[in-house]
């Protein structure tokens, strides 16, 4: 069983709000989730490599040039933005003076 | 015959006859959407609601304005009699995880709610280009997790064939949205099962092709190593064209990958080998499920295939590596939502007590990620996170190799691979929304597939009383072409 504290933890981790209800709800369904899982600890992966994506993939790179500006998408998310000032992205501080 | 009934082929051959208009057609399926689904804004919320327990509620938005002009289009090119495409002047719909330049893009999140996409995604501007007539956009689990289409902020999607049934998901708008005529074809994504479960719980086609075999650009992600895009269709053969409209290289997706056409499979039945995994037949399965799909491996095998006992011995640990591989995945996806550069944010509400960043974070992502997402988030965080990143993702690094070296092996013996969809026809609503785990065993017969990267379509082989149930079949990377040929056959035996 996954205890509240860890449970609180991850939230913190993950950015997520949790109202105290809710930390119950999620600290018991976790904890199946999680001991189902635990399955995995029955297969011997002595020999298996690690792989990130079943198909062989490797880095695409490309010159470190700008691609032709795309205004009209640019004004786009720029007014998808939630709070703006002028063309910029306007947030909440960070640090306290 | 009513236009809405025709297949992309026979509605292709009807305009090209001009037996019907592309903008008569359009309008044949706006209006049955508009009786099936209750996204009318104009309706007050009660009404609305009443509507939406009686009807399908397979889209989110409609495109409308866009259908027509489309058609216009194609009507021009019609009466002009130059060539037309396939897919010219077909009406479809896209899962609303699929960007459509300047119309919203839900996910079925209210944390996507006025989201308004900037660009198309790349398939749809390869359907666009081949003149295909979008109807609107379909529902789904938010964020395409889920497999029953209940846990959208947009209300549930109910099953054609039984409305107190769900249509399975996470593609379940697309699903519900081709088996009840109201759209010709769809688009959905499969991540785990999301376009082949669907399919076969409506009982209509669902391709999910090989990994990077269709460009991801433009798809909201959920779990980038296992998401593709895929088509949802009334036959096999329009599958095939829809794949082939959508499939190829895309500079925008580094993963995509161009395989040249290995021209028509001329397969042969008496030269096919189908294994049958033992570990796909398995205790838990609806003995009607099994009966049926065993049913069809009998035609094959009457038509002259040779039937194969195989082994695939890591199946039982697919699913827990599935459920830390995709959430781990999800939870670093989806923290681009915060509240401050798109979607639902209380930056500016000014009944909330906020102080700093922090606080805009937490609130935004608390009150717009729905209960579903939030647990995955939690998982994949929890599995990534210090002290639990080896016992948990590494190790499923390495069990994912272990289960694509099963398809590997097995694929030296026989051509395709068999199994059920899913282990049961479609379930009543309610029914497993409250149980997390019991949810995700839906999905225990179809992610072997998407962790191997692998082909695998969903074609309907019978029905239990009016349940459809599906017969999956799975091929080696980028054999889509053989794997549709076979499921063909089937309409033929």
């Amino acid at each position: 069983m996954i205890s509240e504290r860890d449970v609180k933890h991850i939230a913190k981790l993950a950015r997520l709000g949790l109202t105290s209800t809710e930390l119950e709800k999620f600290q018991k369904e976790l904890s199946s989730i999680l001991s189902y899982i635990e399955k995995l600890k029955e297969v011997d992966i002595s020999r298996a490599e690690i792989v990130s994506h079943s198909v062989k993939v490797g880095n695409v790179t490309r010159e470190d040039v700008a691609r032709d500006k795309k205004e009209k998408i640019e004004n786009k998310i720029i007014e998808l933005m939630p709070e703006t000032k002028g063309r910029y992205l306007k947030v909440k501080p960070i640090f306290q003076v | 015959m009513r236009l809405t009934d025709l297949t992309i082929i026979q509605t292709h051959e009807g305009l090209k006859k001009k037996e019907f208009s592309a903008l008569e057609l359009c309008e044949a399926y706006l209006d049955k959407i508009r009786t099936c689904s209750p996204c009318s804004q104009n309706l007050d919320s009660s009404l609305r609601l009443e509507l939406k327990e009686k009807n399908i509620n397979a889209f989110i938005t409609i495109t409308e304005d866009l259908a027509k002009e489309q058609a216009r289009k194609i009507d021009e090119i019609i009466s002009s009699d130059r060539n037309l495409s396939f897919l010219a002047g077909v009406p479809c719909a896209i899962k609303d995880n699929i960007l459509i330049e300047n119309f919203p893009c839900t996910a079925g999140s209210k944390i996507l709610k006025n989201y308004i996409s900037p660009y198309d995604a790349t398939v749809v501007e390869k359907l666009k280009k081949q003149g295909a007539i979008i109807l609107g956009k379909t529902n789904l689990d938010e964020f395409a997790m889920g497999a029953s289409t209940e846990n959208s902020a947009f209300g549930p999607t109910r099953n054609p064939h039984d409305l107190s049934r769900v249509p399975g998901g996470s593609s379940g708008g697309s699903a519900a949205a081709v088996a009840a005529n109201l759209a010709c074809y769809a688009l959905g994504s499969d991540t785990g099962s999301s376009v082949r479960q669907p399919a076969s719980f409506c009982g209509i086609v669902g391709l999910k092709p090989t990994y990077g075999a269709v460009s991801r650009y433009g798809l909201i992600a959920f779990a980038s190593s296992l998401d593709q895009i895929g088509p949802i269709t009334k036959t096999v053969g329009d599958c095939k064209i829809v794949f082939d409209a959508i499939r190829g290289k895309d500079e925008m997706d580094s993963t995509s990958v161009e395989i040249s056409k290995i021209g028509n499979w001329k397969l042969e039945i008496e030269n096919l080998r189908i294994g049958i995994p033992k570990e796909y037949f398995i205790q838990g399965i609806d003995s009607d499920v099994e009966r049926i799909v065993r049913e069809a491996v009998k035609k094959y095998e009457k038509a002259g295939a040779k039937i194969v006992e195989i082994s695939l011995p890591h199946t039982e640990y697919a699913l827990p590596c599935y459920y830390i591989i995709a959430p781990s995945e999800a939870s670093a996806n989806l923290a681009r939502y915060d509240g401050i550069k798109y979607g639902y944010s209380t930056i500016s509400d000014k009944k909330k007590e906020k102080d700093n960043l922090l606080d805009v974070y937490f609130q935004s992502r608390e009150e717009g990620f729905g209960d579903e997402v939030r647990r995955r988030i939690m998982l994949g965080t929890y599995a990534l996170s210090a002290g639990y990143y080896e016992a948990y993702y590494l190790r499923a690094q390495k069990v994912r190799t272990l289960i694509k070296e099963d398809f590997e092996k097995a694929f030296e013996k026989v051509d395709v691979i068999f199994t059920p969809v899913s282990p049961t026809p479609a379930f009543k609503l309610g029914e497993k929304i409250d149980d997390p785990l019991t949810m995700y065993l839906c999905d225990i017969l179809t992610v072997a597939v998407n962790l191997a990267g692998l082909p695998a379509v969903s074609i309907p082989v019978g029905k239990i009383g009016k349940l459809p149930v599906g017969l999956q079949i799975i091929g080696g990377p980028f054999e889509e072409d053989k794997i549709l040929a076979v499921g063909e056959m089937f309409e033929k035996i």
